[in-house]
């Protein structure tokens, strides 16, 4: 069987995938959509949704329209998962290969390094980043990033030590190959696999710490985000409960797409662990 | 002839829908009779060990048991309800199986696992139970009772928790005790002990043993009866001794001619130079200590001196544990000996540095034992017979040519080289094996139990290969395997390793006609059916 086919098995990974690109098209037709900026006042504040053409989710205390909100937010929650997974790959994947293949004082260096990181709670860290940076979305994305790889290099140096006992490699070793290539060419590509599953689900977390930092008035303030909008209407969720709760729903079917595709991803990875579910 | 106490009649066991072929077992019926042992031989994938399964209710998810019967004491097994099976398990069918270690709860003393068998049948008050446990551990003849009963799986060795399982499947007195491969993951002279014990319990007991296997040395050595499958279904069934003698179905045959048989080959014109000295070569494995412990040491290697001729192929036997393949590998410098020297082409191994070591790596290939984890799944075949040869400076066009080349020595055809790997069976991937370390064009070939994870039609098949390979290119092997009859067959010379150190070193036939030290003469009694292959194949002439 395909890869494909083993991942189509999966109902709810398919259902993932459709919601993720549906996300996807909208965040990057979003200057379509609505070109006029999701900061723009449009009306009076505090319609309710589906009374007013034109506005079908209502607008919010200034009279901005709410779904020009959800769809520019998106580019950001989606740019600010993205960007930061591939950062926090960029150093993870390098330390943790490191500290795999070579062992002994590199392992516990670079564990020790890791932990250092592990050891301070993700969120107040990453507060603590974007305090001293400045709320910009560069440094937002920066500190997702910088409490987000240890998780990494912990799965890519145990993938790494179990593969580099594998009979291949020592016959690489044997072909006279040298240490750089037998890690690169012989060992991470079969450690590809697990990455990519803890990847897309390390999507959904960024974009749930990015919200999070901005809903506490961290994002940044020239920037519309999901968290931001159900930050700024914290204050009237009473009597304007669809100023949050719209932002919510995004976030909550986001994150539900990406974990859904995360493990359709490990079954179809890893087709011999799906015995005995149909 | 007794009266038969499981009778089986035109059992078909169903595969899920894309399997390989649609039944696992297809109409098979035979006898098992009171106080025998019946064998049942064939190769991976022949449903042997399926049809155990069905009649333990064990079959896996998806595979369903199609159409049969299977009467013991007057109910068909297959039909019973999930609790009456249960309540059959254990206290009517015993069973054991192949992996001693994962087969017992890690977490619990010996003891205390054999009383849980009476505690699953509410039998016995605790006392009793623990009584009983004991006197079982003594029947099967585990040492030092009292201590064994209060140890954990891992503190016994391999043949005492085979021991241990059988004392379990014994514990309330089966009529019927099938055995699944239970002697494939043990050492020979563990092996013999075990097949010793089960014969005894039969003969005590008068139960009858159902005894799954791939081995015709076993067969010749406990079966009263035997049954050969292949595919699902009975080839061959009759008196073991029939079987083995005049096999009348060509499988069989075929099977038996395939079993490595001892015959001790012509010797061979040996040039006189080296390809291989090992001189003193010490390798110690140090574990745990500390500051206020000392550190365990095993001596995995232990002052051992070798020598290889230019074209000679030596055997390294040994049981599992002697530092046989420690020793293999110090010679490749996977591992780096303590001390001592390994001289191949005039070159020390042992003391090269790493820049230096990857240039003379080309010196000494490895043929891996396993063939499912010896290649990379994501390189074809050519990038894993051609990256050796190109990083040693062969230019990449000449290294292309020499891989497909190769690929038809090996006798797999150039139109494997774009392949992957999982394509492959195991018998084809050990062949890619062989032609990557002869892609390196080397002086020795280091074989570590190349063939043990083989059938024995596909051993066979590899074993005429090597010894092709070795008469046309006058390679010089060191194969080490735990099969003195594989050895036999391929070998010039044998050297028997046991803690460590070289025991006895010589020519096959004086090793196996006339052998010095007290333990090459134990290793060679415990063969399985080592007096049935004299027999057949003369050894001791």
């Amino acid at each position: 069987m395909t890869f494909w086919k083993r991942f189509a098995t999966n109902r709810g990974a398919v259902i993932g995938l459709i919601i993720l690109i549906a996300v996807i098209i909208i965040a990057v037709l979003a200057p379509v959509i609505y070109p006029g900026g999701p900061w723009k006042m449009v009306q009076r504040p505090f319609l309710v949704p589906f009374t007013t053409e034109g506005l079908p989710l209502g607008t919010d205390t200034l009279g901005r329209n709410v779904a020009a909100g959800l769809v520019h937010g998106a580019r950001v929650s989606l740019l600010v998962g993205l960007v930061s997974t591939v950062m926090a790959l960029l150093i993870g994947v390098p330390l943790g290969a490191l500290a795999g293949f070579y062992g002994g004082y590199v392992d516990e260096g670079a564990m020790r390094f890791t932990e250092f990181f592990q050891t301070i709670p993700n969120f107040a860290l990453a507060i603590v980043l974007v305090a001293i940076l400045q709320p910009t979305l560069g440094s937002i994305t920066l500190a997702i990033a910088i409490v987000s790889w240890p998780p990494v290099a912990r799965l890519v140096r145990a993938e790494v030590m179990s593969l580099k006992r594998r009979e291949f490699v020592e016959a690489a070793h044997l072909a006279g190959l040298s240490n750089t290539r037998i890690l690169v060419s012989e060992v991470l590509p079969n450690a590809v696999s697990p990455i990519i599953v803890m990847a897309s689900l390390m999507v959904a977390t960024a974009i749930l710490l990015e919200s999070s930092l901005s809903f506490l008035g961290l994002g940044d303030p020239n920037i519309m985000s999901w968290g931001y909008m159900i930050g700024a209407a914290r204050t009237v969720i009473r009597s304007a409960w669809w100023l949050s709760f719209f932002p919510g729903v995004a976030i909550l079917i986001t994150v539900l797409a990406l974990n859904l595709i995360g493990e359709g991803l490990n079954d179809a990875f890893n087709p011999h662990l799906k015995k005995g579910r149909t | 002839m007794s009266e038969a106490i499981l009778s089986i009649d035109d059992l078909t066991i169903d595969l899920p829908a894309g399997a390989d072929r649609p039944h696992a077992v297809e109409n098979v019926s035979f006898d098992l009779n009171k106080g025998e042992i019946l064998c049942v031989v064939g190769e991976s994938g022949s449903g042997k060990s399926m049809t155990a399964n069905a009649l333990m209710g064990l079959l896996p998810d998806g595979v369903t048991v199609g159409k049969g019967r299977a009467m013991f004491d007057g109910v068909d097994v297959l039909t019973l309800s999930e609790v009456r099976k249960q309540a059959m398990r254990g206290a009517r069918i015993g069973m054991i199986f192949q992996e001693p270690m994962t087969a017992l709860n890690p977490l619990m003393r010996i003891g205390d696992q054999i009383a849980e068998v009476f505690a699953a049948h509410d039998l016995y008050s605790k006392a009793e139970r623990r009584a009983r446990a004991l006197a079982l551990v003594k029947e099967v003849g585990l040492p030092d009772p009292d201590k064994i009963i209060r140890a954990y799986p891992f503190q016994l060795s391999g043949g005492q928790r085979q021991r241990a399982m059988i004392a379990m499947a014994l514990a309330l007195e089966p009529e019927i005790l099938i055995a699944d491969e239970p002697t494939t993951a043990l050492d020979v002279t563990t092996q013999a002990q075990i097949l010793r014990l089960i014969i005894a319990l039969r003969d005590d007991r008068g139960m009858a043993v159902m005894f799954i296997t791939h081995d015709f040395g076993v067969v010749a050595e406990i079966a009263d009866r035997v049954i050969v499958m292949r595919y699902g279904q009975i080839v061959e069934s009759g008196m073991a001794q029939q079987v083995l003698e005049a096999p009348q179905h060509g499988y069989t045959r075929a099977l038996l001619d395939a079993i490595p048989t001892g015959r001790v080959p012509e010797l061979n014109a040996i040039d006189a130079a080296p390809a291989l000295e090992i001189r003193h070569l010490n390798k110690v494995y140090r574990t745990g200590g500390g500051p206020f412990r000392a550190a365990r040491e095993v001596k995995a290697v232990n002052d051992v001196s070798l020598t290889i001729a230019k074209g000679e192929v030596v055997g390294l036997v040994g049981e599992s544990g002697s530092g046989k393949s420690t020793l293999g590998r110090a010679v490749v410098r996977l591992v780096t000996p303590d001390s001592g020297q390994v001289l191949v082409g005039g070159v020390d191994m042992a003391a090269l540095d790493a820049s230096e070591l990857r240039k003379q790596r080309h010196r000494v290939q490895m043929v891996f034992q396993d063939p499912y984890a010896s290649l990379n799944p994501r390189h074809r075949i050519l990038r894993s017979l051609s990256d050796g040869p190109i990083a040693k400076g062969v230019p990449k066009e000449q290294a292309r040519k020499r891989a497909l080349e190769l690929l038809e020595i090996v006798g797999l055809g150039a139109d494997a080289a774009t392949r992957f790997p999982h394509e492959f069976s195991g018998g084809q991937r050990q062949r890619i094996g062989i032609a990557r370390a002869l892609a390196m064009d080397p002086e020795l070939i280091i074989a570590d139990e190349a063939v043990s994870a083989l059938d024995v039609s596909i051993q066979a098949q590899v074993l005429e290969l090597l010894a092709e390979l070795r008469r046309k290119m006058g390679l010089s092997i060191l194969f080490i395997t735990h099969d003195l009859r594989v050895a036999a067959q391929v070998c010039d010379r044998i050297a028997v390793m046991q803690h460590g150190r070289l025991v006895e070193v010589g020519a096959v036939r004086d090793v196996f006609h006339a052998p010095k030290e007290a333990y090459t003469k134990e290793l060679l009694a415990a063969v399985p059916g080592a007096g049935w292959t004299s027999d057949k194949e003369d050894i001791t002439a």
